[in-house]
């Protein structure tokens, strides 16, 4: 779709506010060579895009504009593809309006 | 840390947490609420529409200082296709009333003030804390918490957990399962900012009157969705959410759904020109009765979204989260005044209590509906708005085909994308599940 290739969420996430916790983040991707295709769903689904494939073909997580949904637990959790937990007290998505 | 033994710990300040909060530190309680943003309302999104009754259940008075946007006297419901939409719009001056039954609100700034009532009301309100663990003792039940603060357990007679849709807690220690990808939507949203003239203007609204529009169709490719346009005083809440499972197998983004939505043809015009100041996303509980866990345990109840406790149908969730919360916090004061202990057995009288509200009676009478909306989704959210789209052109544009050709193709269009039986088979099931 024509519309997908001109967005951009970075664009979208610049409004936002966020503390990052540098150092702690609070999604972890388990260490795998090949992707399972629930963690390759993540690429797409993730409203933030804090998914992206790495050059070696593994999916990475970089959760400094992760908005905090939980969509990538309900599908990445049951697997064991990554580990989910809420940032520290304070920390993440700082919501001005919600 | 805090050494005392608290009543009530509530974990979550949304509007289940800050219901429970409120209702237990009226009664007199010693609670403590534990909020994991630097304020109650930073982490909370909803789209959003606040109703009246059950809030004043909570607070009479709160028309006088909560911050409400619009009161809402029109309800705009849209059948899209990709150039057009087919709308059922309801408008009434019945709703300019004193007591409107129906607000626009933003999340982040109505939580705050719902946060200062639990304040005043006499609650302990412990922001940036996230709770990790519940605490449970050697034969498993619930006596407390851990937080991220460190500093040991925190102990309580009972926990209400108003942790939200993700919630962690009660997952983690086996007291309810992790929302399935089939049973959670996601939303995206954005605020879009323009001076309130234009948006009266835009919406046909004088003053505080408000309006809302919700809308299906390809808008959602063919998933189970919906998009809505809700008009604040001097912002537009605009958005779109699909079931994760619809997303999972489709391949296409939340923010591509967005864009296409904000460009359709019948939107553009009321966000032209417009700021955005955020970009949210969130879960929406879309299980409904069949989707409930168990309410209650030796020493904790859920409560709200946590509980998958929201009727998609009719898009009410926030009235839900306040009831139960209401709820679970009478039914604690009334054990506790027993002097009984805050056992599974004597916490039963919540599920009771909830049971006999209409939380309970409005999920348990759609039932039926998600999982025939969410197994017949390219039916219900493609097929069918394309079809009305199309009729409806064919019955308003003038071009000298007779009515009956008219009306003949329109029949012949529906009965070819869903055949007789199809067609019969849907409505029939749609009846079933709705009664």
């Amino acid at each position: 779709m024509t519309t997908e290739a001109t967005v951009r969420v970075e664009d979208k996430l610049f409004f936002n506010r966020y503390l990052v916790d540098a150092g702690r983040p609070h999604i972890k991707v388990r260490p795998h060579t090949k992707p399972t295709p629930a963690l390759l769903a993540l690429l797409k689904v993730c409203p933030a895009r804090c998914y992206e494939l790495s050059d070696g073909g593994q999916v990475e997580i970089t959760v400094d504009g992760c908005v905090e949904c939980g969509t990538c637990r309900v599908i990445g959790e049951p697997g064991g593809d990554i580990e989910w937990s809420y940032p520290r007290g304070g920390y993440g998505v700082l919501f001005k309006f919600g | 840390m805090i050494e005392e033994k608290f009543d009530a710990i509530v974990v979550g300040a949304g509007m289940a947490g800050n219901a429970a909060t409120l209702t237990l530190a009226k009664r007199g309680l010693k609670v403590l609420q534990l909020e994991r943003g630097e304020y109650s309302g930073s982490k909370n999104v909803q789209g959003a529409i606040l109703y009246a009754d059950m809030l004043e259940k909570l607070i009479p008075d709160f028309r006088e200082d909560a911050p409400l946007e619009r009161h809402l006297v029109e309800q705009r419901f849209w059948m899209m296709d990709d150039r057009s939409h087919t709308g059922l719009h309801y408008r009434s001056e019945d709703f300019n009333e004193e007591r409107p039954n129906r607000y626009t609100i933003i999340r982040a700034q109505f939580d705050k003030w719902f946060s200062s009532k639990v304040r005043e009301a006499g609650a302990t309100v412990l922001c940036e804390t996230t709770v990790t663990e519940l605490a449970q003792d050697a034969y498993g039940r619930v006596i407390g918490v851990r937080t991220d603060r460190g500093g040991g357990e925190l102990h309580a007679g009972v926990v209400v957990l108003a942790e939200g849709v993700n919630g962690l807690l009660g997952t983690n220690s086996g007291l309810r399962e992790r929302p399935k990808p089939e049973n959670v939507a996601l939303a995206v949203k954005e605020m879009h900012f323009l001076q309130r003239e234009v948006i009266e203007s835009r919406f046909n609204l004088k003053g505080d009157e408000g309006a809302v529009i919700e809308a299906v169709g390809a808008i959602s490719r063919g998933m189970t969705g919906m998009g809505f346009i809700y008009a604040n005083k001097e912002c537009i809440s605009l958005g779109i959410g699909c079931l994760v499972a619809d997303f999972q197998k489709s391949g296409e983004t939340p923010y591509g759904l967005l864009e296409r939505f904000k460009k359709h043809p019948s939107v553009v015009p009321l966000i032209e020109g417009s700021e955005v100041k955020e970009y949210s996303a969130h879960l929406i509980p879309e299980g409904g009765f069949n989707a409930i866990p168990k309410l209650y345990g030796d020493g904790w109840v859920v409560v709200g979204d946590a509980a998958q406790l929201n009727n998609a149908i009719h898009r009410e969730g926030s009235n839900l989260a306040m009831t139960s919360g209401r709820i679970a916090a009478e039914a604690i004061f009334q054990v506790k005044s027993r002097k009984d202990p805050m056992t599974a057995a004597n916490l039963t009288l919540y599920k009771k209590m909830l049971d006999e509200s209409f939380v309970m009676k409005d999920l348990k009478k759609y039932k039926d509906m998600p999982a025939l909306m969410h197994t017949q989704s390219q039916n219900f959210f493609l097929t069918y708005p394309e079809l009305v789209s199309k009729a409806m052109q064919n019955f308003v544009r003038v071009d000298g085909t007779t009515k009956i050709d008219k009306e003949k193709t329109n029949l012949r269009s529906f009965v070819k994308a869903r055949s007789w039986s199809g067609l019969f088979g849907d409505a029939y099931r749609l009846a079933r599940a709705w009664r």
